[in-house]
C-alpha cells in the first residue's frame, strides 16, 4: 500500500519536473517557431479546388491529412499551444513558491558573510572613528533606496540597503500575461463570432454570414446602410471609405453613425467595421432559374487518354467504355458541400466499377478540375448543362458597403496581458533586486570601510555603481583629517 | 535640399563612416577611429534631419503624416535606429571596434533605401487602412527592437569571430551542414517561387561557395595578423553581455510593437490576431527570442549558442521584414475583406 503511494507520488513528482523544465520550454518555443513558418507558406483556408490545382493530387492529400490547410488551428499545434501554458504555469508555480517567501519578507534578514566574497568588493582606510563617518555613509550609500538598516557591533557598524525587491515578481507577471493572451484567445474563439455582410444602399439587414464556416449569426439589431462613399487622392490612390450607418432595435433607430477603416462602430459588444465596398450588379451575377435537368459530360481514360462525351438525363446511368463500370447522374445540388467547404453548384453521380463497391462522385461546375482528385481511372468533367443560367436583370448603379462584424469577449482578457507584458518585461529587464552593504570597523587611527553589492541581475551595474560609491566615500570622507 | 536628396547624401557618409571603422580597426589606428565616430555622428543627424524634413515636406504636399508609412520611409529610420544606438553603445563601452560591424548595416539599409529601382522615395498619401495613430506607435516601436537586434547581430557576430574555433578533425556535422545550407537556400528559392528548381540549386550552391570560400580565405590568413585583429575586438564575455543586454532591449520593443500592431489591427479590421504572414513571422521571431532568454538560463547555454540564436533571430527579423512580400499569399497588403 505504502509502496503504491510512493510510485504513484515519484510519478506526479516526475511529471511536474517535466512540466517545470526550461528544456521543455525551449523545444516547445522553438518548435512553434519552426512549424509556424509553414503556415506562411501555404496560404490558409482556401478553398480546396485552389489547393488542388496548385499542390496536385498527393502533396493535397498529404497536406490535408496534416491540417495544414488550417494549421493554426489544427490539433498539433493548439496542443503546442497547450504545452506552452502547462509549461509556464507548472513552471511558474515551482519558481514562485520558493521566491514568494524571498520578496514577501516583513523584515529582511541581511548577512555581512555574503557581501564579503563579493568581487565587487571594495575596501578603504579612513581616518575619523566610526561614528564620526556614519551619518555621511548612511546618506551616501542609502541615497535612491528604499529600505535602509545600520547594526551596531562591538567594532563598528554595519549598514545595508536595498531596493526593487519586487522586481523578482516580473517574470511572474509576464508569464502570467502570456497565459491571459491564450486564455483570452480561447474565450474570443468559443464565445465570440467573426462575421461580414455586404449592405447595398439603403437596405437593412440583421443576420450576418461568419467567415470560418458556413453558418450565420442574427444581431440582437439590424443594420441600414444609408450612404456610402468613396474619394481619392490626386493621384487616384483611395482616400476615404465612409459608410453612414444606421441600427435600429425592434424598429426604432437607436444609433446613427459614420464609419472609416479605422473608426468602427461599437454597440453591446458588437464591432462593425468597414471592410470592403462594391458596385451592385456589376458584373451580373448569373441566375438558374431552374434546376438543370440534362448534363453533357466529359469521360477521360486515364489509360488510353481517350475522351468520351455523353448526354446525360437526371436520373440516369451509362456504361462507361473500355469496361470502366457504369456512371448514374443522381441529383444536381444547388449548394453542394464537400468536406465541410461550400462548393456551390455540382452534379451528384454514382459510379459504380466493374468489380467494386459504389462510390459517391461530386462534379461542381465551378471547378471544371475537380474529378481528377478522386484518382479513378475515369476523370469525369461537365461540358454543359440544360436549362442554362441566364444573367439577371440589368442593374441598377448602387454601392454595397461591406462590413466586418465580430463580437470578441475575449479581448479585454487580451488587452489586459498586453499591458501586463510590457510591465513585466520593463521591470524584469530594467530593474533588479539590489542590495548594498557598507561595513565599517574600528582600526587603529581610523577605521577600515568595505563596500559591496548584489543584484539578481544586471551584476554589471551593480559592480559600477559600487565603484562609484566606493570613489565618492574616498573623496568626501578621507579628506578631512580626525 | 528635400529630403531625398539630403539622405541620399547620408547614405554616403555612412558609407563612409563604415569604412573608416574597418579601416581602424584593420589597421589599428586611432585616427580614423575618432573620425569615424564624428561621421557617424552626423550620418546620424543628417538621417533624423531628413526624416523630419520629410515630414515637414508632407504636409507642404497637403497629405501630412509621418514618414513612417513605406519601405522606404522604415528603411532610412531603420538606419537611423542602428545608428544610434550604436553610438550610445559605443560612449558607454568606449570601444571602436563594434561599429566595424554595425556601421555596414546602417549603410546597407540606407543603400537599399536609396539605390533600389523597386523602392519609391515618393512621398505618397495615406491608404485608408494606414490612417492611424497607432501605425506610429506600430513602426516606431518595431523598428527600435529591429535596430537593437541589428547591433546584437553585429556584436554576435564578433562574439562567434572572437571566440573562433579550434579546427580539429573533421566530424560528421561537418559534412551536414554544407548539405543543410544547400538544401534550405535552394528549397526557400523554390518555395518563394523565385525560381526554377535548377536556378533555386544554382542559388544554393553559390551561397554554399562564397560561404566556405571566404570562411576558407580567413583560415589562410596570416596568424599573426589575425590574431592581431582579433585582439582588438573587446573580450568574449563583454561581447556575450551586450548581445544579452541589446536582445533584452529589443525584445520589449518587439513585444510592444506586436501588440501596437494588433491593437491596431483590432481598430481597422475588428480582430487583433490573424494569423497572416507578417503576423506570423513577426511571432516566430518573437519566439526565438524569447527561446534565447529562456536558454540563457541553462546551464552550457551561454556564449556560442546563444550567438547562434541570435543570428537566427536577426535572419527572422529580415524576414518578417522583407521576405513576406514575396511569400505566395492570396492576400495583398491592405486589401482585406473577402
Ligand atoms: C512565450 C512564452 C514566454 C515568454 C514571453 C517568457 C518570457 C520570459 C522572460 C522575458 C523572462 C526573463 C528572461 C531573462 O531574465 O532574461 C523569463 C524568464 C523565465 N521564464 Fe519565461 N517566458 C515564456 C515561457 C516560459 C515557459 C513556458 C517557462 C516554463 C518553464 C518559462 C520559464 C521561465 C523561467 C524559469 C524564467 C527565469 C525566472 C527567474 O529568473 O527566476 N518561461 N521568461
Amino acid at each position: 500500500m505504502n509502496q503504491k503511494e510512493d510510485v504513484s507520488a515519484d510519478l506526479a513528482q516526475s511529471i511536474w519536473q517535466f512540466f517545470a523544465s526550461l528544456r521543455l520550454t525551449l523545444i516547445v518555443l522553438l518548435s512553434l517557431a519552426v512549424t509556424s513558418v509553414i503556415g506562411t507558406l501555404i496560404p490558409q483556408n482556401e478553398s480546396p479546388a485552389a489547393y488542388f490545382r496548385t499542390y496536385g493530387e498527393f502533396l493535397y492529400r498529404l497536406f490535408d491529412v496534416l491540417d495544414l490547410f488550417d494549421m493554426y488551428h489544427s490539433w498539433w499545434f493548439q496542443v503546442l499551444l497547450l504545452l506552452l501554458t502547462v509549461n509556464v504555469l507548472v513552471c511558474s508555480v515551482d519558481r514562485l513558491s520558493v521566491i514568494w517567501r524571498v520578496i514577501f519578507v516583513k523584515q529582511p534578514n541581511f548577512s555581512v558573510d555574503r557581501f564579503r566574497q563579493r568581487k565587487n568588493r571594495r575596501e578603504m582606510f579612513v581616518e575619523k572613528a566610526p561614528e564620526r563617518i556614519r551619518k555621511s555613509i548612511v546618506r551616501a550609500a542609502g541615497s535612491g533606496f528604499a529600505r535602509t538598516k545600520v547594526e551596531e557591533n562591538d567594532q563598528g557598524f554595519v549598514m545595508f540597503a536595498e531596493r526593487w525587491r519586487w522586481s523578482r515578481l516580473g517574470v511572474y507577471i509576464v508569464h502570467l500575461s502570456v497565459i491571459l493572451l491564450l486564455v483570452g484567445g480561447l474565450i474570443g474563439s468559443i464565445f465570440g463570432f467573426e462575421g461580414y455582410v455586404n449592405i447595398p444602399e439603403g437596405e437593412t439587414v440583421d443576420e450576418i454570414r461568419l467567415r470560418n464556416s458556413a453558418g450565420t449569426v442574427a444581431l440582437p439589431f439590424s443594420i441600414r446602410c444609408d450612404d456610402f462613399s468613396i474619394s481619392f487622392y490626386a493621384s487616384g490612390q483611395p482616400k476615404e471609405y465612409r459608410s453612414r450607418l444606421t441600427l435600429l432595435q425592434d424598429g426604432k433607430e437607436v444609433l446613427e453613425q459614420d464609419i472609416l477603416v479605422n473608426h468602427p462602430l461599437r454597440y453591446g459588444g458588437i464591432n462593425i467595421f468597414q471592410s470592403s465596398y462594391g458596385e451592385m450588379g456589376r458584373p451580373a451575377p448569373q441566375i438558374r432559374k431552374e434546376p438543370i435537368r440534362t448534363a453533357v459530360l466529359t469521360f477521360t481514360s486515364r489509360q488510353s487518354g481517350m475522351v468520351y462525351e455523353q448526354r446525360l438525363d437526371v436520373g440516369e446511368g451509362v456504361d462507361i467504355p473500355e469496361g470502366g463500370g457504369t456512371f448514374l447522374l443522381e441529383a444536381y445540388e444547388p449548394s453542394a458541400v464537400f468536406r465541410g467547404q461550400p462548393i456551390g453548384e455540382a452534379l451528384k453521380g454514382r459510379l459504380t466499377p466493374p468489380d467494386g463497391e459504389p462510390a459517391e462522385v461530386l462534379l461542381p461546375l465551378r471547378f471544371a478540375n475537380f474529378d481528377k482528385m478522386r484518382k479513378g481511372s475515369f476523370i469525369i468533367a461537365v461540358a454543359d448543362v440544360e436549362p442554362k443560367a441566364e444573367a439577371a436583370a440589368p442593374p441598377e448603379k448602387r454601392f454595397y458597403t461591406g462590413l466586418q462584424i465580430t463580437n470578441d469577449p475575449g479581448v479585454w482578457v487580451v488587452y489586459t496581458g498586453f499591458v501586463l507584458i510590457i510591465l513585466g518585461c520593463f521591470v524584469t529587464f530594467f530593474m533588479a533586486h539590489q542590495q548594498v552593504c557598507v561595513e565599517v570597523t574600528a582600526v587603529e587611527g581610523g577605521s577600515q570601510v568595505a563596500v559591496a553589492g548584489t543584484a539578481n541581475r544586471n551584476r554589471l551595474s551593480m559592480d559600477t555603481r559600487i565603484e562609484r560609491l566606493a570613489e565618492h566615500l574616498e573623496k568626501s570622507l578621507g579628506g578631512d583629517k580626525p | 535640399m528635400t529630403s531625398s536628396a539630403l539622405l541620399s547624401v547620408v547614405t554616403f557618409v555612412y558609407g563612409l563612416a563604415a569604412f573608416l571603422y574597418l579601416t581602424s580597426w584593420i589597421f589599428q589606428k586611432e585616427t580614423p577611429g575618432s573620425l569615424a565616430t564624428w561621421v557617424a555622428a552626423t550620418a546620424m543627424a543628417g538621417n533624423g534631419a531628413g526624416i523630419l524634413l520629410r515630414w515637414v515636406e508632407s504636409y507642404r504636399q497637403g497629405i501630412g503624416h509621418a514618414p513612417l508609412a513605406n519601405l522606404y520611409e522604415s528603411l532610412t529610420f531603420f538606419a537611423f535606429m542602428i545608428s544610434a544606438i550604436y553610438l550610445v553603445i559605443e560612449r558607454r563601452y568606449r570601444s571602436r571596434v563594434i561599429g566595424a560591424f554595425v556601421l555596414p548595416l546602417a549603410f546597407l539599409a540606407m543603400a537599399y533605401a536609396s539605390l533600389s529601382p523597386n523602392i519609391s522615395d515618393r512621398i505618397q498619401p495615406l491608404i485608408p487602412a494606414l490612417k492611424s495613430n497607432w501605425l506610429i506607435a506600430h513602426v516606431l516601436t518595431c523598428f527600435v527592437g529591429y535596430g537593437a537586434f541589428a547591433v546584437a547581430f553585429g556584436v554576435s557576430l564578433m562574439y562567434l569571430l572572437r571566440k573562433g574555433r579550434a579546427v580539429g578533425s573533421l566530424t560528421a556535422w561537418d559534412f551536414v551542414k554544407p548539405v543543410a545550407v544547400f538544401a534550405s537556400v535552394t528549397l526557400l528559392g523554390r518555395i518563394l517561387q523565385l525560381h526554377s528548381w535548377g536556378g533555386a540549386a544554382l542559388i544554393g550552391l553559390g551561397v554554399c561557395f562564397v560561404g566556405y570560400a571566404s570562411a576558407y580565405l580567413y583560415r589562410r590568413l596570416d596568424p599573426a595578423l589575425k590574431q592581431r585583429l582579433l585582439d582588438r575586438l573587446p573580450d568574449a564575455k563583454m561581447l556575450d553581455q551586450l548581445s544579452y543586454q541589446l536582445i533584452m532591449f529589443g525584445f520589449l520593443f518587439l513585444s510592444a510593437g506586436i501588440i501596437t500592431g494588433a491593437v491596431w489591427a483590432n481598430s481597422a479590421w475588428g480582430r487583433y490576431w490573424g494569423w497572416d504572414p507578417k503576423e506570423t513571422w513577426s511571432l516566430i521571431t518573437w519566439f526565438v527570442y524569447a527561446a534565447l532568454l529562456h536558454a540563457r538560463m541553462m546551464r552550457g547555454w551561454h556564449g556560442r549558442r546563444i550567438a547562434y540564436l541570435s543570428i537566427i533571430g536577426f535572419m527572422a527579423v529580415l524576414f518578417t521584414y522583407f521576405g513576406v512580400n514575396l511569400l505566395p499569399g492570396l492576400h495583398s497588403y491592405g486589401a482585406m475583406g473577402q
